[in-house]
């Protein structure tokens, strides 16, 4: 099944391929792999999300912990968490079909973002959930082009 | 003070402890060099990079210090890669200093310029790229510690030129390494301890698996303590040999794809298997799913990556092998015997002792060459060995005693590692006889390390098992691939003695096996520079016990006659 993993490390230049490195040569499959700053400028926070039976996440996190910049792994799979993403769709859409569209983007509480001749570009942002209804639901419309930032998630009240 | 960088390198060295350095120059570490020159850091010019990184290692290995290796950046670098590897594989401590292009060249294709960092990468414990020069004292304290601590491993710190140059204003920092995002283990689960002590207690047919573990963490006395408290049995990885004494009663010798048969035999029987400071490494376990299959397994490591990471364990102790077979030898009791499962042992024992065949027509026995060094040396000598035919002999005729007495490339395999790996041993420890045992297909691959040996006064006796074949190669063409030899015969080759004598060092010949012994002797007299003998073999014996790979242990080839 897959789990999140949230990964406290180094702020600093390289640890990205480390982290990168170690999966690769371990053979285990990343789905998603997100990076940012933290409210601490030292420290990065990673959203790992890995395919993989108990044995293989238990292999995964003490591999990932052999890393000298990894500070601190949480799997925050079966925890209370808020998980988010952020998509931009280009959805193909004249005239004809734009208010269609337009009342999707109203019932999953996206955004569009840019109007052009033939094509709209939507926001969306949610959980992997909702993100795969809206594409679903805008795929008859002919989807020109559409990128996903990765999971990003944080723990409910104050542990972690 | 005002210094520069290049200084506050070697003044960080010395700070470590660091006494010897391997390593060989060029263009972007003249600084470095230049504050060698007068320095008393002793730097062993070695002929290849590739030689002062396993030298550098074999120092390690020897002493258990960490050793020290440098070299340019670019093609020096890379030449250290298959030594780094190397050390990485099997755990030892040795900080690589590499040379790299003025910071403002990074990046641009600069003459000599090597990513080595990204290329080491996946080889080493960790790895720096210096961007200041005041960062260098602090990376250097680090490197260090991340090198000998927890289970250790290779540090590769690359300095680029400028940053050597620089002067700084300079205050010694003599404070302690700190990393946020490493710490150092410490402690261990009691409450696994006393399960341990519980199933070893309950256990009838118990065997210890000693691994490399028990030499890096210095636990050889501890293990020693269990054995001889519970008359357990001992076999012992390639990496573990010494950990244990081969000669004592309940030795079982290396367990395995080349193990003796009682080993092997004691493994698959076992009720209980204490598995100290190992990775159940495939060479070892054979078939995964057949392995021990009557046992509970105790895994104890200090590298919580290694639990069940091949197999699944019954009690997993993470921790300092010492500490923690300390605390489990206080729980349990002298017992007297353990005589059922002794008896069946020495069943085995008699019945498929480690033996090979006659010699045909007087010709040498390579397996005879191991035993006549042991005969003279008993195990008080320092062997390191190649890769091949001739190491797994040496695992299997030489009966180690002390921990920090075997030195080989276990885990990687490296043909060409054990001269250079015996010069850093005999320059760590002067006063032991330092013996590589090679192959002459491996000897090739580093020979140029005379010149080193010769400049340096190194007596180190280099033993060639001369079969003019990859002779590990061939004996698999012989098992698997119906004895088509594909190119495996070297007997194209030079002239020992004369190659020997070329560097000006001792060059002697054995092709009588009544000689042998002569010859050592002869060897062990030389006390200013090399001696390579050439011991002419039987050509095609093979390593046997053998399990094919991926095969259960019990299902081995050999030994039975
Ligand atoms: C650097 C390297 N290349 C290739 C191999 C594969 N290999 C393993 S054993 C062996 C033959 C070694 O021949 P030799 O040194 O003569 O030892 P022998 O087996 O004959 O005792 C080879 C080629 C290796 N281990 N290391
Ligand atoms: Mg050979």
């Amino acid at each position: 099944m897959k789990h999140t993993l949230a990964v406290t490390v180094d702020n600093q230049p390289g640890v990205l391929t480390r982290v990168a490195t170690m999966f690769r040569r371990r053979g285990f499959n990343i789905d998603s792999l997100t990076v940012g700053a933290t409210e601490n400028p030292s420290i990065s926070r990673m959203t790992i999300v890995v395919q993989g039976d108990d044995q293989i996440i238990e292999q995964v996190t003490k591999q990932l912990y052999k890393l000298v910049n990894v500070i601190k792994i949480v799997d925050v799979t079966h925890e209370r968490t808020v998980e988010r993403e952020l998509v931009l769709i280009k959805v193909k859409a004249d005239t004809s079909v734009r208010t269609e569209v337009m009342q999707i983007v109203e019932i999953f509480r996206a955004r569009i973002v840019d109007i052009g001749k033939n094509n709209l570009i939507i926001e969306v942002t949610g959980d992997s959930g909702k993100i795969d209804a809206i594409e679903e639901a805008l795929r008859p419309f002919g989807i020109a082009e559409l990128v996903r930032t990765g999971k990003i998630a944080m723990l409910r009240g104050c542990r972690g | 003070m005002n210094c520069k960088g290049a200084e506050i390198l070697i003044n960080s060295l010395k700070k470590q402890g660091v006494d010897t350095i391997f390593g060989y120059p060029g263009g972007v570490v003249l600084p470095i060099y230049d504050v060698l020159y007068d320095s008393d850091v002793r730097h062993i010019l070695t002929r290849h990079e590739q030689g002062a990184a396993h030298a550098a290692d074999g120092y390690a290995r020897a002493t258990g210090k960490t050793g020290v290796c440098i070299a340019t950046s670019g093609p020096g670098a890379t030449n250290l890669v298959t030594g780094i590897a190397t050390a990485n594989m099997d755990s030892i401590p040795v900080v690589f200093f590499t040379g790299q292009v003025a910071s403002h060249l990074i990046g641009r294709d600069a003459f000599q310029e090597a990513d080595i960092t990204g290329i080491t990468l996946p080889i080493t414990k960790h790895n720096y790229l210096v961007e200041r020069t005041e960062d260098v004292e602090r990376v250097v304290k680090e490197a260090f510690y991340i090198a000998r601590t927890n289970r250790p491993g290779p540090v590769v710190v690359d300095l680029p030129k400028d940053i050597m140059d620089k002067f700084i204003d300079y205050t010694p920092d003599d404070s302690e390494a700190y990393i946020q995002s490493y710490r150092v283990m410490k402690g261990f689960n009691a409450g696994q301890v006393i399960n341990a002590a519980e199933l070893i207690k309950q256990a009838q047919r118990p065997v210890i698996y000693a691994g490399g573990g028990v030499i890096i963490s210095d636990a050889a006395e501890e293990l020693r303590e269990l054995a001889e408290k519970r008359k357990i049995p001992v076999t012992t990885t390639l990496m573990g040999m010494g950990a244990f004494p081969g000669n004592n009663y309940l030795s079982l010798g290396m367990l395995g794809m080349h193990g003796t048969r009682y080993a092997n035999y004691a493994v698959s029987e076992s009720d209980l298997l204490i598995a100290v400071g190992v990775r159940f490494d495939d060479r070892v376990t054979g078939k995964i799913e057949a392995f021990a299959p009557h046992a509970k397994i105790i895994h104890i490591d200090i590298d919580a990556a290694e639990i069940g990471k091949n197999v699944a364990v019954d009690i997993p102790i993470v921790g300092q092998v010492k500490e923690v077979l300390h605390a489990i030898n206080q729980r349990l009791e002298v017992v007297e015997e353990m005589s059922e499962w002794h008896q069946a042992i020495d069943r085995w024992k008699l019945e498929y002792p480690l033996r090979y065949p006659a010699s045909i027509e007087g010709r040498i026995m390579p397996q005879h060459v191991i035993e006549s060094i042991y005969d003279l040396t008993q195990g008080d000598a320092i062997i390191t060995t190649e890769v091949g035919q001739h190491q797994m002999w040496t695992a299997q005729y030489y009966k180690f005693k002390n921990p920090r007495s075997f030195i080989t490339s276990g885990g990687l395999g490296t043909m060409g590692y054990g001269f250079p790996a015996a010069i850093g041993a005999k320059i760590a420890c002067p006063d032991k006889t330092v013996i590589d045992i090679a192959g002459d297909g491996s000897i090739q691959m580093n020979i140029q390390e005379l010149g080193t040996a010769m400049q340096y006064k190194v007596p180190v006796i280099v033993c060639i098992l001369n079969n003019q074949y990859l002779g590990m190669v061939r004996q698999w063409q012989g098992l698997f691939y119906k004895g088509r030899y594909s190119n495996t015969d070297i007997s194209l080759q030079p002239d020992f003695v004369k190659v020997a004598e070329a560097y000006g060092a001792v060059g002697l010949r054995v092709t009588e096996t009544d000689q042998v012994k002569d010859a050592l002797r002869e060897a062990m007299k030389v006390d200013d520079r090399p001696v390579f003998i050439d011991f002419v073999v039987e050509r095609e014996a093979d390593v046997f016990p053998m399990v094919a790979p991926g095969e259960p242990l019990l299902n081995m080839m050999g030994g039975d006659e």
